[in-house]
């Protein structure tokens, strides 16, 4: 059987299911890399540029760790995802990276996305990519399609609050070994990218650390699509990255939000989009004065003990301001 | 209404040549400097990128000699630039300043939406009116870059380093004169005659491209000087950006025949198959471009955390492998420091050197 690598990194957390239903479909083995560890990371380190961001480097190991062990790498380029919003122009030329530092790669499927405009769509697409495996049309469409279904109830599955790794292992027969803690004393609004966030050994289990400190979090990714776009609607000027506008989209709504307590944003050191979505969120939070909010910013050098000491007073902090709040409230 | 705009290298006198003929009140700011820097740096975003840094500089000490509207471009993506604008704004919001913003950019609905901008910038001047202050504004534009590039090749060979510099300074300073193209014409002429009586050391010069980031590429400030270090290493530079050749690109859509970078875009592939955003193709392509030529190096320039820089610089290694063309990438901010830039600009030139004495040999 032909075997196709995804690396576990990036715009997985958002995709996988849709491209390994894709893939199966036609008989094609899809393997994933390793959930990340420190070889991983040290390997991509080791071969993206030093100037690169996190994320990036992350995806040069997460390349190398299926490198010897498939037949094709799946990374096609992601220019835009939908109509007039980029990502960032690091998955732009993401394969081109990869082609000049990595040279021993098995062959990158590298077919580009791009739905800046209208034109060419997600069934040309998987056309183009399907055809690289089989010549029979029907076969691909069917495949396209039930990819299709995957990843609407992939959604359904984030929407009814699950957060991707869950959601993903829902597709994987795993157990979901989620608690949907709503009771807990704490709720935080978690802001990030998908693959900062939702990769446990990057953001060194942030969710893990704050469900353990009796805080149930809430991303970007449980909330409808439209309710976000809703929000962005709202700029004075249009935001033209797609993971941009859903962090701007789920900050509005959080400062909304009467049942938070608190803002976390997760970005990584050197994210060039994320230094201006997280600017404009730290100072309208300041502006409204309504809920707290922390900036966490990581890179390769982060410690864990240091995050646990903002984590910890951050969290005191809330729980202060909320026991004041509610003392306050019994006597006005 | 009392407009600033930006500084990006001689850009300032363009944009001045345009709006003075449309007759309208301009503040300059101050040319950028230190001052500049550190009010940038103060209020902006640490990681954003330095050219927002030293924008918002400008605009503050503007602000300072009354300017009460900023006018600027924009952009829709992917890189940061085209968002620049809606951040200063918050910043300068947060401090309490009160500016109009006026922002040209190609529109994201319709074409009307820059109409009305540039309506409101014309007041009850004719579009006609525009047309000429535009044409006006492009022969300095011209001027200035035939200039430069001139003072570029010269700035290895002359004798006398510091008569160059002084001549170059007045020369710009009577091109932001001129008040119309025959003025102009015979300045550059002038220069141009001046240069020929120049005494000059003979021998041969290494040669360097230079590509990047566009506004750290033009902003003398911004790139610490390089084009003027490396003529004093010896070294003619030739860049790969020309205001005039931009302006043609992105306002005139390349109608004029100016170098521009349609072919450097060409020769990008197969080392980077796709746009990436700001000048990131370019760069990779204009690379390829020196090498054909048989330039002794690369430099590229772009501000630290420049996303389409980033990725032209992680492919440069393969066009290096094919032509052999060595490559030197600077990431700038406030914190690059002159000295540093200073040493691994001899290391470089030294290393140009070498090359080119290698290959003469193995030619013989
Ligand atoms: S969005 Fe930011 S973190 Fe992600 S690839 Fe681009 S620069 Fe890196």
């Amino acid at each position: 059987m032909v075997t196709l690598g995804i690396p576990r990194a990036l715009l997985f957390y958002y995709y996988y299911p849709l491209w390994r239903a894709f893939f199966t479909n036609l008989g094609v083995q899809v393997i994933v890399s390793p959930v990340t560890n420190k070889k991983i990371l040290d390997s991509g380190l080791h071969t993206a540029l030093d100037e690169a961001c996190l994320p990036v480097k992350l995806f040069f190991g997460h390349v190398l760790a299926l490198a010897d062990r498939v037949d094709y790498l799946f990374v096609p380029r992601l220019i835009s995802v939908e109509h007039k919003a980029y990502i960032c122009p690091k998955f732009m030329g993401l394969p081109d990276m990869l082609r000049a530092r990595l040279p021993h790669l098995p062959p990158i499927i590298d077919l580009p996305v791009d739905f800046h405009r209208p034109g060419p769509t997600l069934d040309d697409f998987f056309e183009a990519v399907g055809s690289i495996f089989t010549q029979d049309r029907l076969l691909i469409r069917k495949a396209f399609q039930s990819a299709h279904e995957t990843h609407q109830q992939f959604q359904k599955l984030l929407e009814s609050g699950l957060l991707p790794p869950e959601a993903i292992s829902v597709f994987e027969d795993e157990e979901v070994t989620h608690r949907r803690g709503q009771d807990n004393f704490l709720k935080i609004g978690l802001l990030g990218h998908a693959y900062n966030l939702y990769d446990p050994f990057i953001s060194m289990d942030l969710i893990g650390k704050l469900r353990k400190m009796d805080a149930s979090v809430i991303t970007a990714d449980s909330l409808p699509p439209d309710l976000i776009e809703q929000r962005v609607k709202r700029l004075p000027k249009r935001l033209f990255w797609t993971l941009g506008k859903k962090m701007l989209g789920a900050a509005l709504n959080f400062f909304e939000n009467k049942q938070l307590d608190g803002i976390i944003y997760l970005t990584s050191f050197g994210c060039g989009p994320e230094s201006f979505v997280g600017e404009l969120v730290e100072r309208w939070a300041k502006r409204r004065g309504v809920l707290p909010l922390m900036l966490l910013t990581i890179d390769e050098h982060t410690g864990e003990a240091g995050l646990v000491t903002r984590l910890e007073a951050f969290l005191e902090m809330i729980k202060r301001r909320k026991k004041n709040e509610n003392h306050l409230s019994t006597y006005g | 209404m009392r407009i600033t705009y930006p500084h990006m290298g001689n850009l300032y006198i363009v944009i001045r040549a345009l709006l003075t003929s449309l007759g309208l009140e301009l503040v300059l700011p101050p040319p950028t400097s230190n001052r500049t820097v550190e009010l940038g740096v103060r209020y902006a975003p640490e990681f954003a990128c330095f050219p927002l840094k030293l924008n918002l500089g400008n605009f503050l000490e503007a602000r300072e000699l009354g300017a009460d509207t900023i006018l600027m471009a924009g952009g829709v993506g992917p890189c940061r630039f085209g968002y620049y604008a809606q951040v200063q704004r918050e910043i300068l919001e947060d401090l309490g300043i009160k500016m109009e913003m006026v922002v040209l950019e190609p529109p994201d609905t319709n074409w009307g939406e820059l109409k009305d901008k540039i309506r409101y910038l014309l007041g009850d001047r004719s579009w006609w009116e525009l047309v000429k202050a535009i044409r006006f504004a492009w022969y300095k534009a011209r001027a200035v870059d035939l200039v430069e590039e001139r003072v570029l090749y010269l700035r290895p060979r002359v004798v006398q380093p510091l008569e160059l510099e002084n001549k170059y300074r007045e020369i710009l300073h009577r091109i932001d004169e001129a008040p119309d193209k025959r003025e102009l014409d015979r300045i550059v002429k002038n220069f141009f005659n001046f240069s020929q009586r120049l005494p000059r050391k003979s021998g041969s010069f290494l040669r360097a491209g230079l590509v990047g980031e566009i506004f750290t590429v033009l902003e003398p400030f911004a790139n610490y000087d390089l084009e003027r270090r490396l003529g004093l290493l010896g070294v003619e530079v030739t860049r790969s950006i020309f205001l005039s050749g931009w302006i043609n690109e992105h306002l005139f859509r390349g109608l004029l025949r100016v170098k521009g970078t349609k072919h450097a875009k060409k020769l990008a592939a197969p080392y980077l198959n796709s746009f990436v955003g700001g000048h990131g193709r370019e760069t990779v392509g204009s690379t390829v471009d020196f090498a054909r030529q048989d330039y002794d190096g690369v430099i590229q320039v772009a501000p630290f955390t420049c996303m389409p820089e980033i990725v032209a610089h992680s492919v440069l290694p393969a066009v290096t492998k094919d032509y052999g063309i060595p490559t030197l990438t600077f990431y700038l901010d406030e914190q690059s420091g002159e000295a540093g830039i200073q040493t691994r600009l001899e290391a470089f030139v030294d290393l140009m050197a070498a090359r080119r004495e290698r290959m003469r040999k193995e030619n013989r």
